[in-house]
């Protein structure tokens, strides 16, 4: 087996302002330029990040590495070097095949073009030939379903359409090596669903695929091999099921409180500000386990710095794979007022039988309700994460069954059976 | 595959290499399967070069690019391509009554109608290709950030587009020296040498500022005024060999002087141009181009991050 992508010391630096994609006005530098030059200020100096630093694997041909790591660890842009639309700034990789991407869906689509010509248009953008294109050309209208409107302008299209469309064109590409990031991946769930089963697909055929994802199921089912970037480095690789086991416990382990000690680095506005965030069982502990059958509160500690208008506090919980569970923010009436300046705590109780097994993952904020939508001041995401546990005594949901269950939530319901 | 034998046919030594190279399968020949590209990424090099070979390798989607571009400018418009005729014609109508009729422009013996129409035919491409390439990679922006392609073939499109104007426009031309009983001489085979000129100035300029345009969004505002001020030192509505012999070689420091009198020459029969002033336009051509090649080879590497 020979390498299909060998990575030496990759490294990608930015300079803070470039990574905001920050574009001035030429008067703008002008005038920067003009002030240094008056005042002999100095010139502007940049913060700079490694968004990669130092990353070197190896892909042998036919495997399937999984990529994984918080978001800004610099997964993504890891596969944008990888793909060639970034340079790196040092280091070097060595591909060998042809590579598509599943991150590119739709790209290159013209909205005043038909169907017909789109697809033309995206397979060169892709890669293919024409002569490729023409010959699958068939099987991608018939894949994608919009056969009757081939010919109509891509802009009279419904957004399922076209992104059905874009799928059909990228999944009849053959590459060697298939790049996929889930989290740029457009599209709903459906859509990601029919990225990872094209990508089981090409694993299953010997292709060699790299694969980002923030679903840790997926990763340790569908790779061979993972590894685990934090800040731009390589912190942990190995057997997929492994790395994604020692990720998890990394991410869980201290996530069960947290405090900003200093009001200043604290999450927040001029109106709010996070002090303290974390889980607790009824007796008041702080818990990193929660039995499935008790119920857990989600504890925030926060400042009102001035009375403006009502604050909310909110948390967001998430599954153990990634997918929101649920809402939820505190309305009693007492937040109907403008709320006065002090500090306070809340706790969510989330009740008993109701998270499913596995890591939950919290992020807590205080918001405001503003016009049209929720308006953030102070918030933290990924700010706490317990396990929920099923000692598997029969009187939780799955009663004595002891496989998978699957679902966000696993309520305890009441069942009524009458013999007939 | 086991043990593949590798051996490298040819390798070029710049940002990308793309290196080919032919695996043979131990036993019988795998045919079923092309011989992998082998691709090196690393850090873009200070003096980056143009790496023909990649070029040729996509030039099927630069061909696709031009043709989308041509076939979206006159899908929604409800005139089409007769707007390729009605700009310069138009503009020539004015022209011929202002400077032809009123100022009593010189024109070089030829009907002053046709001498600014024909000039303004070379003139309106490059004033197109220039607008047109030089905000292509803004335009493109899901593109640039999305797939990796050679980023020249961007401004390459976009030069190539106005060429289906250009020749549009130029039937109509034709039926003016018809009108006018204007024929070409046999220098008219040096006429495709003068646009293809033009072409290249556009690309150079257009590279130039479509690296500028990534950084300063004033670019799109700032060609059409850097158009009029061209085109004036042009000879688009004078005859530049009416100035004074001093200043020709100031003058033809812009590759369009040549260009507009190179083609009217072929075209209308006109005096020929001075070989010495073509040469200083063709040598500020290539240096157009080169320094807009070089700065755009420069900034590449940060168009994805920058846009």
């Amino acid at each position: 087996m020979s390498a299909a992508i060998t990575a030496d010391a990759l490294s990608k630096r930015y300079r803070i302002g470039e990574l905001h994609g920050a574009y001035g006005t030429l008067r703008d530098s002008l005038a920067h330029a003009g002030r240094r030059f008056v005042r002999r200020e100095p010139h502007a100096r940049y913060e700079e990040i490694w968004a990669v630093k130092d990353v070197s694997f190896e892909v042998r041909e036919g495997e399937v590495l999984g990529i994984i790591g918080r978001n800004g660890a610099g997964k993504s842009t890891l596969l944008r070097i990888l793909t060639r639309i970034t340079t790196p700034t040092s280091g070097q990789a060595v591909i060998a095949g042809q590579v598509g991407s599943l991150l590119e869906v739709g790209t290159g689509f013209h909205p005043e073009l038909t169907g017909r010509e789109n697809v033309f248009l995206n397979g060169s953008v892709l890669g293919m030939k024409r002569r490729e294109v023409a010959r699958k050309f068939d099987e991608i209208v018939e894949f994608s379903g919009v056969e009757a409107f081939i010919d109509t302008p891509v802009k009279r299209y419904s957004s399922g359409m076209s992104v059905r469309l874009a799928f059909a064109v990228a999944a009849y590409l053959e590459p060697e090596i298939l790049l996929v990031d889930e989290v740029l991946a457009v599209g709903d769930a459906e859509f990601q669903k029919r990225c990872l089963g094209r990508m089981e697909d090409l694993s299953e055929s010997g292709r060699t695929v790299l694969f980002v994802s923030h679903q840790m199921q997926a990763v340790s089912r569908l790779c061979d091999r993972a590894i685990q970037l934090r800040s731009g480095e390589i912190v942990d690789e190995g057997q997929a099921g492994e790395v994604v086991a020692r990720y998890l416990q990394s991410v869980g382990g201290s996530g069960s409180s947290m405090a900003w000690a200093d009001p200043e680095s604290a999450p927040g506005d001029g109106l709010v500000r996070l002090r303290s965030a974390r889980v607790v069982l009824d007796d008041g502990t702080t818990a990193d386990a929660v039995d499935v059958r008790d119920a857990v509160g989600i504890e925030i500690g926060f400042e009102v710095l001035r009375d403006d208008v009502p604050v909310y506090p909110k948390i967001k919980v998430y599954d153990r794979q990634g997918e929101v569970a649920f809402n939820a923010m505190d309305t009693s009436a007492r937040w109907r007022e403008p709320t006065p300046p002090g500090e306070y705590v809340s706790t969510a109780w989330i009740p008993a039988n109701l998270l499913n097994e596995g890591l939950t993952t919290v992020d807590v904020g205080i918001c405001s309700i503003g016009t049209s939508k929720l308006v953030s001041h102070a918030g933290f995401r990924d700010a706490l994460s317990f396990h929920v546990q099923d000692p598997g005594e029969g009187d939780s949901a799955r009663g004595l069954y002891t496989g998978q269950w699957r679902g966000v939530v696993r309520p305890l319901l009441d069942w009524t059976t009458e013999e007939r | 595959m086991p043990d593949a034998t590798a051996s490298i046919e040819r390798m070029t030594e710049t940002e990308l290499e793309v290196r080919e190279r032919v695996l043979v399968e131990e036993g019988a020949p795998d045919r079923t399967r092309p011989a992998p590209r082998l691709t090196v990424i690393k850090a873009a090099p200070r003096w980056p070069h143009l790496d023909v070979v990649e070029l040729w390798h996509y030039r099927e989607l630069l061909g696709r690019l031009a043709w989308r571009d041509v076939s979206v400018r006159y899908k929604q418009t409800s005139i089409g391509v007769a707007w390729a005729v009605l700009q310069p014609f138009l503009t020539m109508v004015v022209f011929t009554l202002v400077f032809g009729k009123f100022a009593n422009f010189p024109s070089k013996g030829v009907p002053y109608p046709i001498f600014t129409y024909s000039a303004l035919l070379p003139w309106t491409y490059f004033a197109s290709a220039v607008a047109i390439s030089g905000s292509c990679l803004v335009s493109n922006k899901a593109l640039v950030t999305k797939v990796y392609f050679p980023r020249v073939l961007l401004p390459l499109a976009g030069v190539t587009v106005p060429l289906i104007d250009f020749a549009v426009a130029f039937t109509v031309l034709v039926a003016m020296m018809v009108w006018f009983t204007v024929w070409p001489s046999l220098a008219i085979v040096f006429a495709p040498l003068f646009v293809a000129m033009a072409l290249v100035t556009a690309l150079g300029v257009g590279l130039f500022l479509a690296a500028v345009n990534v950084r300063y969004r004033d670019v799109p505002y700032a060609i059409p005024f850097l158009m009029q001020i061209w085109m004036y030192l042009s000879g688009v509505v004078y005859a530049i060999s009416a100035l004074p012999d001093k200043w020709q070689w100031l003058l033809a420091l812009n590759p369009m002087t040549a260009v507009i009198s190179g083609f009217q020459w072929g075209v209308l029969g006109t005096q020929a141009p001075d070989v010495g002033m073509t040469l200083i336009s063709l040598a500020s051509m290539i240096a157009m181009f080169s320094i807009g090649l070089l700065f755009f080879r420069r900034s590449e590497p940060r168009f994805a991050d920058m846009i």
